[in-house]
């Protein structure tokens, strides 16, 4: 079959598979939800077809592993797609088995929530592999689109309402300007797909310069608001707060993961010829989104609020490898992503486990948890000290290699405040830490245990982090085949 | 040694940490059983670094029982060699183990007597350890800042948990300073590994690696603070008094001891060793802010009360002295520092042990409010004394052998230094003659007629540890040979 201009195009529908998968199983789950009386469903019955459906996914995600090639012309199936593909399927699957007690406590609307969640993943899986700028932009709005109902879907509790509102209004603005950059880019550079937009930049743009530039700040503007970097971050702690813990952990894992995977597509491939253009945008915004982020976490008394601000920290961290984007840096952002999800899932579902138990989030109330649950004190430890670098954890081993990439890369300055900044964060990590330790409980003090799939999903997060930390080899051969067809 | 000993180099940090992994999988109210392990443990550990010391054989390689497995490499930016789990000691290392391992055994010892969260205790003092030894043992600047940093991140929750007085505010200062110092560590190791551009942490081949002049002298102040924080190096050395005052015992035994040691042997690991002319460039600084410390701690602990305070300001000064050693750039001054750096970790670790002994029954430690001690606890009083004199200087001690060696290479060098090295010297005897005749003789204050003499665990550790001085100080050459020969040998721009 061809196209309008005459192109051949490849229709093999199993270079969708995954995406189809997850789709199918989300709209499975609508139904089965509105015939749940009918069939008779028990309350593990839609979190189990939704692990399923992902599990599908992620197996036909696999049997892509090493290949190249197009669906008509419109998603690169490759290496890089195939990582961010297992990586979105395995991060819903946690959350859903971490947090499947919280959804049927304290969600409002379970199947909704789940389908969303679903289409949600499926919108992340194509951002990673859209080869069109339309393509690209219609995944990020399935994606977000999903994200702002599943903001407000906590029961019992109005912070959902407000947060969602908050979302879907900057939410809008952004894509607003994405989408008007885009626009700008295609007048630039003649076409929307990847390929030829690089050839189009490439060819020169003097007579074009304003243009681009506009295109480039929508662009960067528009993009920098999904991945929550300063000044576009505004509506991260109140969404962080006022969401359902899962969805805060999705946000944080799988939003902000698929946000880079566009950026990585994006200024390694059609944009890097106008690297010039950019780049100082990009650096200028690694600086405020860390300094800024790691700054304001130090007043936070909601452990939401704090993550939601340590994250933009952590944005900044990231985004230093966008600014000296090559393919050393690109593997070393991947290997720090991965880290960096691990991390944040195990403290996310370490959080739901204690919300199940005592329905607050409040810092203060995390006093004397050393005593009555050893164990979660242990995995809230380990995973602070992993996203403040701390050795023998994930973010000691990501971070290093991340920040030396940088470096090698000649932004020694943009590291050294890196590590000023990642130094701040520890201040604020271990007064989380202080409470759990030092302090008697308060009220309950017996011991309680977490649920069988709490412990499931906090045991495989805790052994990854200890994993990537002590032997991360495997992880960083991954990252590095992933990011090589972005520089082939 | 031979090629085999590199499995004692492993075997040295990993000891600790496998003995960390096995405390987690026993029930903390299996309190014997943790006591037996951790028995266990120590005297391998202590057993292990000993063969490590006498095996160095001081007319060999620089590096000995050298072995390298690969770990991560041709990936990403890292090249053929990349980052390797690689091992070797020279004569200073090997030295640093034999400290390590003396000062574990009674640390451990004298904290089975901790009721609160034993097990919990003893897994962050390991994985601390195996830091320690690790980064003594480590040739690969990877894993030797990774392990360097696994000794201090325990630290906070150590002293937070379990120390005493203002314990939340001591860990807090102590882990944001060091922290802060890595902060300059991280970029030079970032900045060498570019600059040298092999795609490998491995630090032999690093060390061949002849650097641009300007670079060493721009990176190496970085190392020398950044490290100089972690060994008190006035004037970032705020944290130690307030840090090791707060600490448990064993903590404070462990980190004035050891610890502090770890950045002086970063200085000479990632400082003298990569950055020659760097090294040679500031080693002027390096003499005034270590007379400085030597001077500055020497008279603030003239004005203490508090014994562990007194003895935190001593471990300034006394690392002062290292510093003096070093920045003099010869043989003698460079030996007297790193002797300096084993005898006052051993004596330091016996000061602190005795003063928690006696903290522990007493709860209070203000030198005041004591008084003809010697009468009521005679062999507590018989070890400070021991301890006392060491630090002091006395022929016959420790002390005496690291100070001589430091002042006669001082006097080489910066005579007024010597001058000024000297009269710290007599300052200490001050403030330590000071304590003796308030707190041990004089007429006894019979509110501590309940106070019982130090415990049998108390006394083998302590015996331990003035053994380990009197030998030290009788008998030198084991040390000196070893010492003396790898810096002759291999230390760049070191003169006679």
């Amino acid at each position: 079959m061809t196209d309008i201009l005459g192109n051949d195009l490849n229709l093999q529908y199993e270079l969708l598979g995954p995406e189809i998968a997850v789709a199918v199983t989300a709209m499975l789950v609508l139904f089965a939800d509105a015939f749940r009386k009918e069939l008779n469903l028990g309350r593990f019955a839609l979190p189990a077809l939704s692990v399923v459906g992902l599990v599908i996914a992620l197996i036909l995600s696999a049997l892509w592993i090493d290949e190249n090639e197009d669906f008509a012309r419109l998603v690169q199936v490759d290496n890089f797609t195939t990582f961010f593909r297992i990586l979105f399927a395995a991060v819903t699957i946690v959350v859903i088995v971490g947090s499947h007690e919280y959804v049927s406590k304290h969600v409002s609307h379970v199947g909704e929530f789940y389908s969303l969640l679903l289409f949600s993943t499926a919108g992340a899986m194509l951002m990673a592999g859209a080869r069109d700028l339309l393509t690209a932009y219609l995944a990020i709005e399935v994606m977000s689109f999903s994200l702002y109902i599943l903001v407000s879907q906590t029961r019992n509790d109005t912070r959902g309402g407000e947060a969602s509102l908050k979302y879907v209004l900057l939410g809008g603005v952004a894509s607003a300007m994405l989408l008007y950059g885009l626009s700008f880019i295609y007048g630039v550079a003649g076409s929307t797909q990847y390929s030829e937009i690089a050839a189009g930049l490439a060819n020169g743009t003097s007579d074009v310069e304003l243009p681009l530039l506009l295109g480039l700040a929508l662009v960067v503007a528009g993009l920098g608001f999904k991945a929550s970097a300063v000044p576009f971050h505004m509506w991260t702690p109140d969404a962080y707060e006022g969401a359902p813990i899962p969805i805060t952990a999705y946000l944080s894992a799988t939003s902000k993961a698929a946000t880079f995977a566009l950026l990585l597509r994006w200024f390694a491939g059609p944009l890097l010829p106008a690297i010039d253009d950019w780049q100082w945008m990009v650096s200028a915004i690694a600086v405020a989104t860390m300094v800024v982020g790691n700054l304001v976490a130090l007043q936070q008394t909601n452990i939401k609020r704090l993550l939601a601000y340590s994250s933009i920290g952590q944005v900044g961290f990231m985004l230093m490898a966008i600014t000296a984007i090559s393919d050393e840096t690109g593997s070393a952002l991947l290997l720090h992503l991965t880290g960096y999800v691990i991390t944040n899932l195990a403290l996310f579902m370490a959080v739901v486990a204690f919300y199940n138990r005592t329905g607050t989030e409040e810092i203060a109330d995390f006093r004397g948890l050393a005593q009555t649950n050893p164990y979660l004190a242990l995995v809230i430890t380990v995973g602070l000290f992993s996203l403040a670098g701390m050795p023998l954890l994930a973010g000691f081993l990501t971070k290093f290699i991340l920040f030396q990439s940088v470096v090698s890369a000649g932004f020694t300055w943009l590291v050294v405040i890196a590590l000023v900044a990642s130094t701040v964060s520890l201040y604020y990590y271990l007064q989380v830490i202080r409470h759990m330790y030092l302090y008697e409980p308060e009220g309950d003090t017996s011991r309680w245990r977490l649920t069988p799939t709490g412990y499931l999903a906090t045991g495989a997060l805790f052994i990854g982090v200890v994993w990537v930390g002590i032997y991360a080899t495997p992880f960083y051969t991954v990252a590095d085949r992933a990011i090589a067809p972005l520089f082939a | 040694m031979v090629e085999n000993d590199a499995y004692a180099l492993l075997a040295v940090f990993l000891i600790p940490l496998g003995t960390a992994v096995l405390l987690m999988l026993v029930p903390s109210r299996e309190r014997s059983l943790i006591i037996a392990v951790t028995a266990a443990s120590s005297l391998a550990m202590f057993a292990v670094s000993l063969y490590v010391f006498l095996a160095y054989d001081f007319n060999g390689d620089q590096f000995q029982g050298v072995k390298a497995w690969s770990y991560m490499n041709d990936i990403g930016l890292l090249g053929e060699e990349g980052i390797q789990l690689k091992v070797g000691v020279d004569g200073i290392a090997a030295a640093m183990v034999l400290l390590t391992g003396i000062v574990i055994v009674p640390g451990t010892w004298v904290s089975w007597k901790i009721q609160d969260r034993m097990k919990d205790f003893f897994i962050l003092l390991y994985i601390l350890t195996a830091g320690v030894f690790g980064t003594f043992v480590m040739l690969d600047m990877f894993l030797w800042f990774l392990l360097y940093e696994t000794a201090l991140l325990p630290m906070y929750l150590l002293i937070a948990v379990w120390g005493s007085t203002r314990k939340e505010y001591g860990a807090m200062k102590l882990m944001m300073m060091l922290l802060a110092g890595s902060i300059l560590i991280f970029t030079a190791i970032f900045a060498i590994y570019t600059e040298a551009g092999l795609g490998s942490f491995d630090l032999v081949d690093l060390y061949a690696v002849d650097f641009d002049e300007d670079f060493q002298k721009l990176y190496f102040p970085l190392v020398a603070v950044g490290c100089g924080i972690l060994a008190a190096m006035f004037p970032f050395h705020s944290w130690s008094p307030d840090g090791h005052a707060s600490a448990p015992t064993a903590v404070s035994m462990l980190h004035a001891g050891v610890l502090m040691k770890l950045g002086a042997f970063g200085i000479i690991r990632l400082g003298f060793q990569m950055m020659p002319e760097g090294g040679e460039f500031w080693a002027p600084a390096l003499i005034v802010l270590g007379i400085t410390a030597a001077l500055y701690g020497a008279v603030s602990a003239l004005r203490q009360d508090d014994m562990k305070l007194m003895t935190g300001f001593s471990s300034v000064s006394h690392m002062g002295y290292v510093m003096v050693g070093l920045g003099t750039m010869n043989v003698i001054g460079w030996t007297g520092a790193v002797l300096q750096m084993f005898a006052h970790g051993i004596m330091t670790a016996l000061f602190f042990l005795l003063i928690g002994a006696m903290y522990d029954q007493a709860h209070n430690r203000d030198i005041p409010n004591f008084s003809g001690m010697a009468k009521q606890m005679p062999i507590w009083t018989v070890f400070f004394v021991i301890a006392g004199l060491a630090s002091l200087g006395l022929p016959g001690m420790s002390g005496f052998v690291a100070e001589v060696h430091i002042f006669i290479g001082a006097f080489r060098a910066y005579p007024v230094v010597g001058g000024l090295a000297v009269l710290t010297a007599a300052i200490t005897a001050t403030y330590l003659l000071r304590m003796f005749s308030q707190a041990f003789f004089g007429e006894f204050n019979p509110r501590w007629s309940e106070l019982k003499e130090i415990t049998y665990a108390e006394r083998a550790g302590a015996t331990v540890l003035a053994g380990t001085i009197l030998f030290l100080g009788l008998w030198p050459s084991p040390w000196v040979d070893r010492i003396a020969t790898t810096i002759e040998t291999t230390i760049p721009g070191v003169t006679l």
